[in-house]
């Protein structure tokens, strides 16, 4: 038996647009899958440990749909989740928060205004303020951070950046490497094992989920915290059960009977 | 019905919809006398200590807090809410809490990551009517950096391992502690909840 302790977490994803949950690979080519709600609960009683909604779209119209849908993903389910997309200010957080999500997750205007870190830090407390960096290898040993959903380099260095985020006060980073993004071949290891030894916050992997063993590759100690992935799930390529149990049977601790 | 202290920021709705699942009655307030009136209040809590402990100050909360306190009403404070029942603590300096437990609370040791996220087990001291149903070795969800320290040994009911033994669970008469968030623990949190709606009326 595993010896209990903190577990390794399990994370679906779900891109939302119009009150859809969509899947895109490398960020383009959306498909429509399901119903966020459902889909939540769902996910929620297969033993997902949280959930991540990104809002991908997020006009000002649609936010409110979308406000509505983490209002009623919070009535719905018991376990924590995270609200990303469209994450401008402080105003913003506040209204995600008050809405009943957990934790938000700032991307591109973090890196616009990165004093939003840590004003949100001060004022939501740094467990709430996720720090998600979309990161592609430019050279050899070099990824750089690109914002606007993958689509512009701003020439920083992302393992600088994400030291950068955790003086500023965020309590968690994702790293979600484009390059493996949709393509089911594995998350960027090294790119992982870098920012985890850079920086002392829970990591969170992002970006190439394809078969049981990226998780168990991807959950080792010195690499991530928890492993996110959107459509194995969604198009039922593996099942969250059968994952843990795989996880489990593998040394990794992992909530869940067994 | 159950008070909610609405002092912050935070995500407060999510324990109303875990109330309202076990149709347990409550409200988000900050009124003095809607907090006077109920049969049991839980002190929630995200942010800093300080900042917490000066809005409940502003609001004129800290005397009803300790009065309730006083007069034997149910109190549960759930993460910082937990924290500030305390006498202090060093949350980026030194600051006084609420003292209605023995104990201060300091950041979790450097020897792992900080922030405490995510699911933890709860192992079981004392078999107290607030974990019945409860399985030992449950896993519940924590978010939290710093945690409670020299406190009395006989309050603890559960503990979680962390960097050192982590105080999950705390119990004096009628001031109960829960360092996770049951809100967002799953069927184990719900169950919590449960166990604590029975000890009101």
């Amino acid at each position: 038996m595993v010896k209990k302790m903190l577990a390794k977490r399990i994370i679906p994803c779900l891109d939302v647009d119009k009150g859809r949950v969509v899947k895109g690979k490398k960020f383009q080519d959306i498909k429509d899958v399901a119903n966020p709600v459902e889909l939540a609960k769902r996910y929620n009683e297969a033993g997902a440990d949280e959930l991540v909604f990104y809002d991908i779209t997020a006009s000002n119209e649609e936010r409110e749909i979308f406000l509505d849908i983490v209002e009623e993903v919070a009535r719905e389910i018991a376990i924590p989740f995270t609200v990303g997309g469209g994450i401008r200010t402080v105003q913003d957080i506040h209204r995600v928060l008050r809405s009943g999500a957990d934790k938000v997750s700032i991307n591109s205007a973090a890196v616009k205004n990165p004093s939003l870190i840590k004003e949100a830090a001060l004022k939501f407390g740094s467990q709430c303020v996720v720090l998600s960096i979309d990161a592609k290898q430019t050279e050899e040993n070099l990824w750089q951070v690109f914002i606007n959903g993958g689509r512009k380099n701003t020439g920083m260095d992302a393992i600088e950046w994400a030291k950068c985020g955790e003086e500023l006060g965020a309590g968690e980073i994702v790293v979600n490497a484009i390059d493996t993004d949709g393509e089911k071949g594995g998350y960027n290891l090294e790119l992982t094992k870098l920012i985890a030894a850079a920086v002392s916050l829970p990591i969170v992997a992002s970006g190439g989920a394809g078969k049981l063993e990226h998780f168990s590759e991807v959950l080792q100690p010195g690499c991530a915290d928890a492993a996110l992935a959107a459509s194995v799930f969604h198009y039922g390529e593996i099942a969250i059960p059968d994952l843990k149990k795989y996880l489990n049977e593998n040394n990794i601790t992992v909530r869940g009977d067994f | 019905m159950i008070a909610i202290v609405d002092y912050g920021a935070g995500n407060i709705k999510s324990l109303q919809f875990a109330l309202n699942k076990l149709n347990l009655a409550s409200c988000l307030t900050t009124d003095v006398q809607t907090i006077e009136q109920s049969n049991a209040i839980i002190l929630p809590g995200v942010g800093a200590f300080k900042d917490a402990m000066e809005t409940l100050d502003h609001l004129g909360l800290t005397k009803t807090l300790l009065e309730e306190a006083a007069n034997g009403k149910p109190l549960l404070g759930i993460c910082l809410g937990m924290q500030l029942f305390y006498e202090k603590s060093f949350e980026d300096g030194e600051w006084e809490g609420l003292g209605l437990l023995q104990g201060n609370v300091s950041r979790i040791s450097n020897s792992v990551k900080v922030p405490h996220i995510g699911w933890n087990t709860l192992a079981r001291l004392i078999n107290s009517p607030l974990v019945k149903d409860l399985s030992n070795q449950d896993y519940v969800y924590f978010v939290h950096s710093y945690a409670v320290q020299d406190y009395e040994q006989n309050s603890l009911i559960a503990s979680t391992s962390y960097g050192g033994i982590i105080p999950a669970i705390v119990q004096q008469n009628n001031i109960i502690g829960m360092q996770f968030h049951p809100e967002k623990s799953g069927k184990t949190g719900l169950q919590l909840l449960q166990n604590f709606g029975e000890l009101i009326s």
